[in-house]
């Protein structure tokens, strides 16, 4: 047993924002009372004294890229979960654009096998919507739902075609899964290495506008209507393609999104040749930043997810129109988020739904601090003053454009089915 | 007052200050071009690196040409002889040449900010010769010595640019040069190539507009410079070369819209015929040899001026200290 004590709970399933013990047992929640009223049924439960700490359910995030199998010379499914679970994560979903491409069941449950070896956290794989994600088609979803995978998607790359995403979520429908679309406009995308405006101008480099997103948003949306299945927008970066989700969700349609922490942090002004600030999509104007940082606020936006990139240093050193898009983005999630907090942008309450509730209702899933529960929790500081330092981050690669910047408050505490998966 | 150029990466950084400087230390180098004997000593036993990632003939030669006017001995890599070809990154590349020991790397590069990223990489200076779409400096710099020779001065000129704006390393050099001084900058082209953002390359409050008819472009020109049209870039998007002759190619009867003395300028290599009449290329109005001329004396004061005797031990990362 495991007793969580002296913390304040933020739970946004429940609306429960109050000092609380919480008592696990096993890999379940055991309970969750008022200060000290646990203390008769903890008795000999190993303590953790989360005195001026959040505690709140286990953080999820939706969208990073472990490059296991394929890529192991920027990243494994052991780094990449290890700087997960110093980042807060208790979940993560890995994008299925390794080499191979999670497109079958027998990679699906390499995947799983190897992260039940050695990840300390849960990993929840995405599977590719298309055979080794070429938009011709469909992969065996159904095989790969049965071998673990909590939703499809073709990220990297948009689901080729209109016709292609119909038959995929007719397919998922069914299956009760989610499609996530990685929404870009391939024709207007061509060569482009960041966002079209003044900067790209400035530094002479290919920019792509706004609508290279916005348009194919569109068109997802469309097809979701037609198809009633659950559509999720991967990385929304453009002010349009907010509209376009708040109007759908105003329709009532089944739709989702979700905004990395770089995207509501930096915009197109930062680019500067530097590598580590070149991923896909692009950094946005500072007018959909901030429309960014709005639909965070106000709802329309259901999850921040890291979209955690990770290149190997020899890929990402070179000129800045030959290096791969990404970035590095688990161990900096959280104080990115209470920079929000800080600025009095979003409510602690709400961020911590874009981390739990949110990114869980987008796959279908609960997550709240309860009895019976799974013992899933992310205990964190918010004003413990911390630099990032991307030197000793647990991830294999280090291209973060975040490297030196100091934050206030730090995931302190992960605990991942009743243990202590990482403690600061 | 005399200033320190650690780098020449871009003109953008730079003040009115400095680039006139810069343009006061060509002088004499101007002169030399007209001597019998043109090899100076003032560089002997430095070594200038010339990294040329992309075709090039008359930069190359040029930069060439200024460095052995100075005495001093160089380094030659072109992409055709590079390893690059074999898979070997920038990075390896300009740090075995930087391991030969030369003084200065000029480089150019079709990535827009190769060079800057070379500077932060390598404690070499580094000499931008054009990077991708981003900036030519060193042609902005002669081309100013060309109109300050002629005109007297950089200040209150009506400076037409004519041609692929967006695209173009020597108009966004430009720009960025005579904005600085207060000339008024009208940019002309076809509409693809003239994006609205443009307009923010020049400090707030400077002049710069654009203007879709070459006709009204060119009322009240001083100074009419004709970029080449790159014939790679008219398949995107798609535009006849036809139809660009016929909206944008300087000829006799356009130029006469311009002031009767506007000088012509074009950074080359021309193509006759397409951007620019022959009639005006030759004509008495045209600046295109002097540009090159200026082009060495420009080189060579840029070269004097960063590994130039007093300034060789102390290498610094900014671009200028006074």
């Amino acid at each position: 047993m495991l007793l969580i004590k002296n913390g304040r709970v933020l739970d946004p399933a429940s609306g429960t924002a109050a000092p609380r013990d919480v008592l696990l047992d096993g890999d379940r929640i055991a309970g969750v009372a008022p200060p000290g009223q646990l203390a008769s049924r903890a008795q000999g439960a190993e303590i953790l004294d989360a005195k001026d700490l959040i505690v709140a359910p286990g953080f999820i995030d939706l969208h990073c890229h472990l490059r296991e199998p394929g890529g192991e010379s920027s990243e494994t499914i052991e780094t990449g979960t290890r700087a997960a679970v110093r980042g807060g994560f208790t979940a993560v979903c890995p994008m299925p654009n390794t080499r191979p491409v999670n497109d079958n069941a027998s990679v699906t449950r390499s995947i799983l096998e190897r992260a039940a070896a050695v990840s300390p956290v849960r990993v929840w794989p995405i599977g590719a919507a298309s055979i080794g994600s070429k938009g011709e088609a469909l992969s065996e979803i159904a095989a790969m739902k049965q071998a673990g995978i909590v939703a499809v998607s073709d990220d990297g790359r948009p689901i080729a075609t209109a016709k292609l995403l119909r038959q995929v979520m007719e397919y998922c429908r069914a299956l009760d899964l989610p499609v996530i679309d990685h929404c870009e406009d391939s024709s207007l995308f061509a060569g482009a290495v960041m966002r079209e405006g003044k900067q790209s101008v400035r530094l002479g480099l290919s920019g792509m506008p706004a609508a290279t997103e916005s348009l194919a948003v569109a068109r997802d949306v469309q097809v979701g209507e037609l198809t009633s299945c659950r559509l999720h927008i991967a990385h929304l970066s453009a002010r349009a393609s907010l509209e376009l989700v708040r109007a759908a969700k105003a329709k009532g349609l089944p739709v989702t999104c979700e905004v990395t922490p770089h995207h509501f942090t930096l915009t197109d002004e930062d680019v500067q040749y530097d590598t580590r600030y070149k991923m896909n999509p692009p950094l946005a104007s500072r007018e959909d930043r901030d429309a960014l940082v709005a639909g965070l606020a106000d709802g329309t936006v259901d999850a921040i997810a890291t979209d955690h990139a990770p290149h190997e240093a020899a890929l990402k050193d070179v000129e800045f129109d030959r290096a791969p898009f990404g970035v590095t983005g688990f161990e900096t999630a959280i104080g990115l988020a209470l920079e929000l907090v800080h600025a009095g942008k979003i409510s602690p309450m709400r961020m911590v739904e874009l981390f739990t509730s949110g990114p869980a209702r987008v796959l279908g899933m609960q997550r709240r601090v309860a009895e019976n529960e799974p013992a899933d929790l992310t205990i964190f500081s918010t004003d413990h003053k911390w630099t990032f330092h991307a030197a000793e981050s647990a991830s294999k690669s280090k291209n973060s454009p975040f490297d030196g910047r100091e934050f206030r408050g730090a995931p302190v505490a992960t605990i991942v089915a009743g243990r202590i998966a990482h403690q600061r | 007052m005399p200033y320190r150029f650690g780098h020449m990466l871009a003109i953008e950084p730079l003040s009115a200050e400095e680039i006139s400087f810069l343009l006061d230390q060509s002088k004499p180098f101007q002169e030399i071009q007209q001597h019998p004997l043109k090899k100076l000593a003032t560089l002997r036993g430095k070594t200038v690196a010339l990294a040329f990632f992309e075709p090039s003939t008359r930069t190359r030669v040029s930069f060439a040409t200024a460095a052995a006017r100075l005495g001093a001995d160089q380094m030659n890599l072109q992409a055709e002889s590079s390893s690059l070809k074999k898979g070997e990154s920038l990075l390896d590349t300009v740090r075995t040449l930087d391991a030969m020991k030369p003084d200065c790397i000029v480089m150019r590069h079709s990535s827009s900010g190769a060079p800057d990223f070379v500077a932060r990489n390598l404690l070499l200076p580094v000499i931008n010769a054009g990077d991708g779409t981003h900036e030519h400096p060193t042609q902005a710099l002669l081309d100013a010595l060309t109109i300050r020779d002629r005109r007297g001065t950089l200040g209150g000129l009506n400076v037409t640019i004519l041609g692929d704006i967006l695209h173009s390393r020597v108009a966004r050099s430009n720009v960025h040069l005579l904005s600085k001084f207060g000339s008024h900058i009208t940019l002309c082209g076809p509409a693809m190539w003239l994006p609205r953002e443009l307009e923010c390359l020049v400090p707030a409050g400077a002049s710069i507009r654009r203007v879709a008819r070459i006709e009204d472009a060119l009322e009240g020109a001083d100074v009419v410079l004709t970029l080449r049209v790159q014939q790679e870039r008219l398949h995107e998007p798609a535009l006849a070369i036809d139809e660009y002759i016929l909206q944008f190619q300087l000829t006799p009867e356009r130029l006469r819209i311009a002031k009767p003395d506007a000088l012509v300028l074009h950074p080359g290599p021309m193509i006759r015929g397409l951007e620019i009449d022959p009639a005006v290329a030759d004509g008495p109005q045209s600046c295109v040899l002097e540009q090159v001329t200026n082009g060495l004396a420009v080189r060579m004061a840029l070269l004097f001026l960063m590994i130039g005797a007093d300034t060789s031990s102390e290498r610094d990362s900014s671009h200028a200290a006074d």
